[in-house]
């Protein structure tokens, strides 16, 4: 549904998005992931036509939205970040007038208005004036005003910014909901990590305009940490003397796990060991502490959340600064 | 007969040509909005709705009431004092073609100044405060990035504006211009003639077009500036130059380059000549000759004139059609930099990049 490559936008010396190649197939919930400033937002308003692109070229719905803007916005809902209603119509005629632009007869609108309404929960408000609304409501009147028009793309820039977690939760399982019961494509932006991770199909990492990894989150783990994606953390307690088998020496045991296949690294640190493998050793590792005359009092795996990327590549940020 | 089929060539290719503009806007689903029962319940397109929307905004507006009351005010004032002032011309003179119902829109008595020259005052006034913030407060209230991604050309949002400002103010005005037709029919127990009414038309029509200018130029503020407070202050400055200052520095390059009083015929010419073309430049100094020029007939050129000019000439009044004749190039003029701040802020908005609040 979305097909872009190479595309680059220039801000004078500033190159917001440089190069971006990404691909969405139809009913795929992507998301959009980087720190304030990546080049999100302009990403978006060029799939949109709201912005020029330098360079590259960028199709939705195999639609050009540079040279046909006006196509592309038939077919795309469009969510910006903060979205701002006319603080003195309803939330009803709000969604009536976004219908009329839309050409959508009246009858025909209204109905779907409503049932819309009713679907994101603002049924009971819907003659409350906007102005009185929260922050939570209007972003699902948002939600309702990009689904009006029946997209078959929805477009969303940081749409849970400014919620509550409960608020943001019920708001992340609502987009999941629509998308998976009309088949709706949905692009959206954060820089939250959490919420990306609970709903994405697949993931994009934004940084500086650039596109580090994109695929879902576990091959994510594997594009960024090439080799040591499993980190497994080990806890002995040293043999007692009673014991007929003579325990081996910390370093024998260093040795022997790091014969494992797969074992990247070891650090000893007393009697707890980190150990980084490009694939999970934990039964290979617990037989072996237990064979060597260890007790083992924990073993831990620790797999990669997109915490852990995000913060791999700030630190990368942080060190080439 | 050689051209005749081109005439009709023409014509055809006029015909389709307009019916795809109106198509284009949708003017007939406009116009046939009214019959509710007609055959088929055609919506109103994006644009009209548009407008509707923005007519609503502006009647529905404090700013507006306020500006409304007013107008109505200085109108019911300067009517009052004008019918006092035409009851005695009326007793005095009592002749045929003395266009008592133009007085009522130019004459005075001295306290109030008159009708025209209020509205002279407060047009600009109006039209500044329909447009000075009809971009950037949707711009501000992160709706303008929402209206665009819907599938509307962008130009329909600056259009719908000025259409809808112009639609407010020309109702206003011909329901002004009515009213004092109708309190003057009650106060002289005449009705007007025919060339009085005309003329009243094309002086509301000419007014439209006046706060039609006030009103591109606000809007070209506010596609400029982000802040309303700052795009309104820019519209005043460009009023206050106007009315203030701009004759002032008139006053001071003509007294420099003044003739001495026994200067040649044609040096005193040329300075009247100087001064005239220096003003020519006031939008506000253009309507006043328009005005004053269509609400007294007798009014026969504008610019300096040599005796040689004036030989032989009849004192008489001006049909209607030599009077518009007279204030064409103003009126072209007052309309070109319409245009040319219309199209300004065409080409700003076009190329900018939309960005929800920023």
């Amino acid at each position: 549904m979305i097909a872009v490559k190479a595309l680059t936008k220039k801000y004078g010396d500033l190159t917001a998005v440089d190069g971006l190649t990404l691909s969405i197939g139809k009913g795929e919930i992507f998301g959009l992931l980087g720190p304030n400033g990546a080049g999100k937002s302009t990403t978006i308003l060029m799939l949109l036509g709201l912005t020029e692109i330098d360079s590259g070229s960028a199709k939705v719905c195999g639609i050009d939205p540079m040279r046909n803007p006006i196509e592309v916005k038939k077919r795309v809902g469009y969510l910006p970040e903060d979205v701002g209603f006319y603080n003195d119509l309803t939330g009803l005629q709000n969604l009536l007038f976004t219908a009329k632009l839309n050409n959508i007869p009246k009858d025909q609108a209204k109905q779907e208005a409503l049932r819309i309404l009713d679907e994101v929960g603002l049924l009971a408000e819907k003659d409350k004036m906007v102005g009185k609304y929260s922050k939570g409501m209007r972003q699902r009147l948002g939600l309702a005003d990009v689904l009006v028009k029946k997209p078959e793309v929805v477009i969303m820039d940081e749409p849970t910014q400014g919620l509550d977690p409960v608020g943001m939760k019920k708001f992340l399982q609502l987009i999941v909901r629509l998308s998976r019961t009309d088949g709706i494509t949905v692009l959206f932006s954060s820089h939250h990590l959490h919420q990306v991770q609970q709903v994405c199909d697949r993931v994009g990492i934004f940084v500086k305009g650039k596109l580090l990894a994109e695929g879902n989150i576990s091959s994510l783990a594997e594009q960024l940490f090439s080799k040591n994606t499993f980190t497994t953390e080990v806890g002995i307690v040293p043999p007692k003397k009673k014991r007929p088998q003579k325990p081996v020496s910390t370093a024998t045991l260093k040795l022997k796990m790091e014969e494992v296949l797969g074992v990247a690294r070891t650090v000893f640190k007393d009697c707890d060991i980190k150990v980084e493998s490009s694939r999970d050793v934990a039964p290979e590792l617990s037989s072996l502490v237990v064979n060597s005359g260890y007790g083992l009092s924990y073993l831990h795996k620790k797999k990669y959340g997109l915490d852990d990327i995000y913060d791999q590549y700030f630190q990368d940020e942080i060190n080439t600064k | 007969m050689n051209y005749r089929p081109n005439k009709v060539m023409f014509t055809n290719f006029l015909k389709i040509g307009l019916s795809g503009l109106s198509e284009r806007i949708g003017f007939k689903r406009f116009l046939y909005l009214g019959k509710r029962e007609g055959p088929k319940k055609l919506p109103m397109t994006p644009f009209w709705e548009m407008v509707r929307k923005e007519i609503t905004d502006h009647i529905r507006n404090w700013r507006f009431i306020i500006l409304f009351a007013l107008i109505v005010l200085t109108c019911a004032g300067t009517l009052y004092t004008a019918l006092v002032n035409t009851h005695k011309t009326f007793s005095a003179s009592g002749a045929e073609d003395a266009f008592f119902f133009l007085h009522l829109f130019s004459s005075s008595n001295g306290t109030l100044p008159a009708f025209f020259v209020f509205i002279g005052f407060l047009g600009p006034l109006f039209g500044i405060s329909l447009g000075f913030d009809a971009i950037n407060s949707e711009q501000n209230r992160g709706t303008l990035s929402r209206i665009l991604a819907q599938p509307i050309p962008r130009d329909y949002v600056l259009t719908a504006k000025f259409v809808a400002g112009i639609a407010v103010i020309s109702v206003l005005f011909y329901v002004l211009s009515f009213l004092v037709i109708g309190a003057g029919l009650f106060a002289l127990g005449i009705p007007p003639t025919a060339e009085e009414f005309m003329r009243i038309m094309v002086y509301t029509l000419l007014s439209i077009v006046y706060v039609g200018f006030w009103l591109s130029i606000s809007i070209f503020f506010s596609v400029r500036f982000r802040q309303p407070a700052t795009s309104a202050l820019g519209c005043i400055a460009v009023w206050l130059f106007f009315t203030v200052f701009y004759p002032l520095i008139i006053k001071m390059v003509a007294s420099g380059v003044a003739p001495t009083q026994n200067a040649s015929p044609s040096a005193l010419y040329r300075y009247g000549q100087l001064k005239f073309y220096m003003a020519q430049v006031m939008p506000n100094e253009l309507f006043s000759e328009i005005t004053t020029t269509i609400l007294s007939p007798s009014i026969r050129s504008l610019g300096p004139l040599t005796m040689e000019q004036m030989m032989g000439a009849i004192p008489g009044n001006l049909p209607l059609g030599q009077s518009l004749l007279l204030v064409w190039p103003q009126f072209t003029g007052l309309v070109a930099i319409t245009l040319l701040f219309f199209l300004f802020s065409y080409v700003l908005f076009m190329k900018r990049e939309i960005r929800s609040r920023a």
